[in-house]
């Protein structure tokens, strides 16, 4: 079980955008998580209490957004989403397709979070928060 | 006080799949093919790899290992015996490697001196999947013994491969293994997989996968 590391990582990744924007605490965690991602929901939504404990995170929700698998069907000429990942057929035409589009899906979307009161962070904390982002995005 | 949704649009696992790309463009620059064997525990990954890296020796390439494990060194051991370099990878319990693994047991290896290198993973079928190493071409492991159906139990990991081996094909038979069932179920779950079949007992296919293994190098590493 891997869930636990992936609760960490989504706690240090959310964190570090509430820290840049000024939060003072971070009240809802929103993931997607794809039918192709590996990770169960129940056994992340489970590590996740645990992993804010002690931090900027602690009492958050995690908010799940699953997403199917869908494939590009090259008979339809168009995307279809795929109804169980243990069949990666064109559920309209029955034709085989690997082209996956969508499915591998493991991010942190967006956090809600408590600002204190002043005017200072509307500007910085987009800039921030976007930076972020960009500086560190992988291949996956 | 005010509440905002902040978006982040970040990849969880990011930090892991930037080290994984340095460390494929670090291997690609000595031209060396990076290989994942996945499977569950017992579907005979040692074995398969004792027998390659004795056959590359043999033909005088230069293959190496890493190997995963969550505790011993009997694997590691057992490699060895082939006469490549061989370094065992301990977990300490965790069920799966990470990019930083590897770079950390490649430690003082001259790179130059590698052809092929092989990375055994932790015996598991769900974890491991989502985790990229740096690799070129992620080999899923299904032994005769294991059942036909284990790719729709875990479609996650054979989607995610680009070759599966069939493994233990000498007691085929004894299992009344159905070849046609895994490979259908295996395609259903990655259409267009290339699928081979091997005995690390008597040898049988190992041709075939030593000479695909020439045919991803060729056609992924350009160097050397």
């Amino acid at each position: 079980m891997h869930e636990l590391s992936i609760a960490y990582s989504v706690v240090e990744i959310a964190t570090q955008s509430a820290k840049e924007a000024g939060a003072t605490r971070v009240k809802e965690v929103h993931v997607r998580l794809g039918a192709l991602s590996g990770v169960v929901r129940g056994a992340l939504e489970f590590c996740f209490e645990v992993a804010c404990a002690g931090t900027l995170l602690e009492g958050s929700k995690l908010v799940v957004r699953e997403l199917p698998a869908v494939v590009y069907c090259a008979k339809c000429e168009r995307e279809v989403t795929l109804p169980s990942v243990q069949n990666f057929c064109c559920p309209v035409c029955d034709t085989p397709s690997g082209d996956l589009r969508q499915g591998r899906e493991l991010d942190v979307e967006a956090i809600e979070i408590d600002l204190p009161g002043d005017e200072r962070e509307d500007a910085s904390g987009d800039e921030h928060g976007n930076a972020s982002v960009g500086d560190t995005q992988g291949n996956s | 006080m005010e509440t905002r949704v902040l978006e982040i649009r970040k990849g969880i696992l990011n930090k892991n799949d930037e080290i994984a790309r340095r460390l494929r463009e670090r291997l690609h620059g000595f031209g060396v093919l990076t290989i994942n064997l996945v499977s569950s525990p017992g579907s005979g990954k040692t074995a398969l790899l004792q027998r390659t890296l004795r056959m590359l020796r043999e033909e005088g390439k230069l293959p190496a290992a890493l190997v995963g494990d969550l505790a011993t060194d009997n694997d590691a051991k057992r490699l060895a015996e082939a006469g490549a370099p061989v370094k065992q990878i301990n977990t300490d319990g965790r069920c799966h490697l990470e990019a930083q693994m590897i770079t950390d047991h490649l430690g003082d290896w001259d790179l130059a001196s590698i052809e092929y290198l092989f990375i055994e993973n932790v015996g598991n079928l769900v974890c491991p999947s989502s985790y990229d190493l740096g690799e070129d071409v992620r080999v899923v492991l299904l032994s005769v013994t294991e059942g036909e159906d284990k790719p729709l139990k875990y479609p996650n990991i054979f989607n995610s491969a680009d070759i599966a081996v069939i493994t233990k094909m000498d007691l085929a038979e004894a299992c009344e293994f159905d070849l046609e069932a895994a490979e259908r179920n295996i395609r259903a779950v990655r259409p267009g997989m290339k699928i081979l079949r091997t005995s690390s007992k008597n040898g049988a296919g190992m041709e075939v996968w030593l000479a695909c293994l020439a045919e991803e190098k060729l056609a992924r590493c350009v160097a050397v």
